[in-house]
Parts: structure tokens; sequence; C-alpha cells
């Protein structure tokens, strides 16, 4: 090179030498867990900003807008209403089917859209990805975001059903704050964890559509969860009971309803559901870091 | 971190402080997509899962082979090469977007690339588009709000009407990319990395911005611009690297290496 003519302190130096003699920086090297949440904290108001983009941008081409928030889970319970309370009627020993299946309908579903839209939230975002400087959990984050929107337009439709069926308003339903706090930690986990897995094996997609129902049948959403026990044999009966579906589900279930039957103990359930809001949440987040500079090669 | 500590180092005279090493950089690209006729079929998906195969699917292309240069503060540096040379894969690596194979790659700071395909979002306002982009940029809400007004008196869309309130998919594509380059160019930046984004406009907007660039320029330290158009690349950069195939052909003073550039290009 021209510049290394005369008599420069630089002259001779390897790059790695002169980078480091002038302070630069290694590109794209991956922070430490503590920095990328400390980044994270710093991007705060983007990624609150790029959920109520999406949310707004998913409305934007219909004519009744945002009202489609709370008109989906509406339409939802009276499509599962119609086939399993009134066509097969499979009422079983269930006092207040009705507003037991939406709680049921509702929760898994708060978890279900998180698992489609995360999966493809690295794929389906690498225009950004290549073009801007962000952690990339942002995205995954985001979505579980969007989501916790959405379960609030839900619960106000719950709210609705559930006293309509005639149970009281209790104090027992300040629960369902925890108990959806504890869900969503579980959500961004599993958003962050199968973004990374879907940005890797991008036939991922295609089959989490079947993961998902089957783990909605497993999940006692259309009936009593005691059923597991009767039918099962003893090992998948405990697997069931542990899954963490039901297990949110159930916190909800016995916040909002009286007299349902639960698969175990309450404080069992408690214990359960911050054993898994832990695990997810921090695995997920962990494994996400983990990839955080191959993102961008798709 | 190094920034403030370079630009506080005195810069004796002949001394010239680095900003970004290029180290015998390889980048290579993962392509998932059919590669031979056939290969897709469910048939021979099938065939591949019990043999246990590697999918032929996965395509490697192998983008930048091995390219070193060294870029100082102060300097324009002009990227040029036929369609598929590289150019805009070297800048994403640059930036840090794009994780390099093998070789080593130091940066000043945190590089940042300007490109006129920075994805918005369509279905949102333009005036939400600029919030949603500054604060990607990092600012926060309140430098956010602040820039705004000026991005979008920059850009122009304004001019024709209020645009800024309408959805992104509404504006000419000449518009969208006149917002785009308005809000990356809205940050100050450590190492700037432009890609093609003067070719975006008509005739008054490329000339603001090419006035913005220079401006960017003197506050930034370190100046990269791919483009097609040599005229820009004269006009703005006195070095020039020339990018084949992945490969660095030549790397020197703007005029000599655009006339070897030409000639070759003519040969062809």
């Amino acid at each position: 090179m021209p510049d290394t003519a005369f008599a420069d302190p630089d002259a001779g130096l390897s790059p790695a030498e002169l980078a480091a003699r002038h302070g630069l920086g290694f590109a794209g090297t991956r922070p430490s867990l503590v920095s990328y949440a400390r980044q994270l904290w710093a991007y705060r108001h983007f990624i609150t900003a790029y959920a109520n983009a999406r949310v707004s941008a998913s409305f934007s081409l219909t004519r009744l807008g945002r009202l489609w928030q709370v008109l989906t889970p509406l339409t939802n319970a009276a499509v599962y209403y119609l086939i399993f309370g009134v066509v097969l009627a499979t009422r079983h020993s269930i006092p207040n089917f009705i507003a037991y299946l939406c709680t049921g309908l509702f929760i898994f579903l708060f978890t279900q859209t998180v698992a489609q839209a995360g999966v493809v939230s690295i794929t389906g975002n690498m225009g950004l990805i290549r073009a801007l400087h962000f952690p990339r959990a942002c995205l995954p984050i985001a979505i579980s975001l969007i989501e916790l929107q959405n379960i609030g337009a839900s619960m106000v439709v719950l709210t609705g059903i559930v006293l309509i069926t005639g149970e009281p308003l209790t104090l027992e339903w300040l629960l369902i704050i925890p108990a959806l706090a504890l869900q969503m930690v579980f959500n961004a986990g599993l958003a962050m964890g199968l973004a990374r897995l879907g940005s890797k094996v991008t036939d991922l997609k295609q089959i989490i559509p079947f993961v998902m129902r089957t783990w909605m049948y497993a999940s006692g959403v259309f009936y009593s969860s005691a059923l597991f026990a009767q039918h099962l044999p003893k090992w998948a009966a405990v697997a069931v009971e542990a899954n963490p579906m039901l297990v949110y589900i159930e916190l909800i279930r016995h916040a909002m309803l009286e007299n349902v039957p639960l698969s175990s103990s309450v404080p069992h359930l408690w214990l359960l559901a911050a054993f898994w809001s832990l695990v997810v949440g921090i695995g997920g987040y962990v494994y996400f870091w983990r990839g955080e500079q191959e993102y961008g090669r798709g | 971190m190094g920034v403030a500590e370079v630009a506080e180092r005195p810069v004796e005279a002949g001394q010239r402080v680095p900003t970004v090493i290029v180290d015998d950089v390889h980048v290579v690209y993962r392509v998932q997509g059919p590669g031979t006729p056939g290969s897709g079929s469910p048939v021979a998906a099938l065939s591949r899962m019990l043999t246990g195969k590697r999918t032929p699917g996965l395509r490697e292309v192998h983008a930048i082979k091995g390219v070193s240069f060294t870029a100082y503060k102060g300097e324009a540096v002009g990227l040029i090469g036929s369609n598929g040379s590289g150019k805009s894969t070297i800048l994403r690596a640059i930036a840090g977007l794009l994780p390099i194979e093998k070789g080593g790659l130091y940066t000043a700071g945190q590089p940042s690339l300007l490109g006129v395909n920075a994805a918005l979002m369509n279905d949102l306002s333009g005036a939400r588009n600029v919030e949603l982009g500054c604060l990607a940029m990092g600012m926060s809400k309140a430098d956010a709000r602040r820039a705004a007004p000026a991005i979008i008196e920059f850009s122009g869309i304004n001019e024709r009407g209020d645009f800024a309130s309408l959805p992104m998919r509404t504006y000419s594509s000449g518009m969208a990319a006149r917002l785009r380059f308005a809000i990356a160019a809205a940050k100050k930046h450590d190492v700037l990395l432009i890609d093609e984004a003067l070719a975006t406009g008509d005739a008054r907007f490329r000339k603001r911005s090419e006035e913005r660039v220079r401006e960017l320029r003197a506050e930034a330290g370190t100046v990269f611009l791919v483009s097609h158009n040599n005229q820009s690349i004269i006009d703005t950069c006195e070095r020039s690297v020339w990018l084949e195939s992945g490969v660095i052909r030549a790397d020197g003073p703007t005029r000599d290496v655009i006339k070897e550039y030409q000639q070759y290009m003519n040969r062809k």
C-alpha cells in the first residue's frame, strides 16, 4: 500500500496488531449475556413500537380494523361452542362447560399464535435484519408482546362469557394477572427458541401446526383433564399433567370459575407454572443469544 | 469504546488512523432451494430421508473470496464492480450484518449501512415509519420525535400534499426510496456504508443527498460508497476498490481504477 512508504510506526504490523493498536473491535462479535440484556432494554421503545406497528398493519386493510381483536376470539368461541356444546354435546361432568371451553381455548391460542409467528420471526424479516443493526431478540419478543395485546382483548370477551354463564366475580380473579405474566415469560422464551430453530430448519414452519394441534389435545381444552388419569397409562398421565399448557389453562380456570375439576392441587400448579416459565424463558433467551451473529446469513 | 480513543489520539504528520481493517475475509451464503431439477419432488425427498444423504437443495455461494484492505479516517472509498461481484456483500459484512466465514474484520465503533432497501412497513404511514426507523437505529424516543420533522422535510414527500400520514404502499417507488434514505441519513455514524443510495430520486433529490453525504463524511471519518454510477464515485471518493467475482482486481486512486474498470467492461 502506498501509505506505508515512509517512516510509519504502523508499518510491519499484522492487521490484527494494527487493529489492536488503534483500538478497533472485531466486527460482529457476540455481546455477553448481560450486555445483550442491556441492549434489549435500550431497544425497548423499538420493541413496543414495532409490536404496535405490526398490530395496526395487520388490520390496516380491514374495514373493522382493531375491532377484529375482539371479534376473532368471539367467533372462535361461537364455533367451538356450536361443535362441542350443541352438536356433540360433550358436557360430561363439567358444570359450566361453555366457560370451561372458552378459557382453555383462549389461553391455548395465546401460546399457539406466538409459536406460529415466532418460528418465522427471523426468516420473515430478513430485509430488516440485513439492513439494520439491532439485537435480533427484539423480533421474537415483539411477537409475544403482540399476542399479549390480543390476549388482553380475549380476556375482556372471556370475562363477559364467564359472567353471563353465571359465575360470580371474586377476589380470586386477581390471580389471572400473575398467571398470564408467567405464561408471557414462557411465550417469549418459546418464541426466541423457535425463531432460531426456524431460521436453521426452514421446514419447521410446516410442522408447527401439527405439533400445536397435538399439544392442544393433550392440554384438556375440550374435555376434562380428569379423563387423562382414567384412560392413559400412569407415566403418560404424569407427563400430560406436567404439560405447561395444561398448567396455565388450569390456573386461569381456577381463578375465574367455581367448582372446576383440576388435575393437580393449586400450589402444585403454581410451582409447575413458575418452573416452566423459568426454564423456557431463560433457555429460549440463551439459545437465541448463542446464534445472534448467524441470523443475517439466511 | 475505541472510537473516542481514536478520535483523541493526535494524528501525527504522515500517520493515518485506520477505521476499518479487512483481513483476508471470506463470505459464504447458504441458500435453501431446489438445486438440480427433480430434487424437490416428494419421492426424491423421501429417498434422501431413507438413505440419509444431505439435502442437495442447500447450496453454498462463495460471494467473497479473500478480500483485504484498510480504510483510514477521513477517507471516502468507492466500491465498484459488475453486478454480483460482491460489493453489497462486503458492505454488509463490514456492518456486522452478515457473518464472515474466515478472516478478520476490525472496525472502529459500529459501522452503519445506509441502503435503499432497508425494509420498512408498507401498511403504515410515512410518519410512523420514520419513528420506527429512528428507533431501530438505536435513537431514544425523544430523539426520534425530535428528528422526525427534519427527516420528512428532507425526504420531500410532503411537497405534493400531506403524504406523511398516508400508508407507504401508496407512495411511488421514488418517494419510498427518498424517505428511506432520509431516515438512514438522519443519524451520525462512525463509519458510514452507502449502498447505491445516491441513485434514488430525481435530480433535485440526488443533489440534496450528495450534499448530505458530504456532511456525513465530515462528521463520520470514513465513508464507503457502492454505486454503478461512475460519476458519483468520482465526485465523492478519492480512492476506489474494484471487486470482481469476490476478489479485488484493483485498489488505488479513483481515476486510475475507474479507467481500468471501464476498459474491462468495454472489452467484455
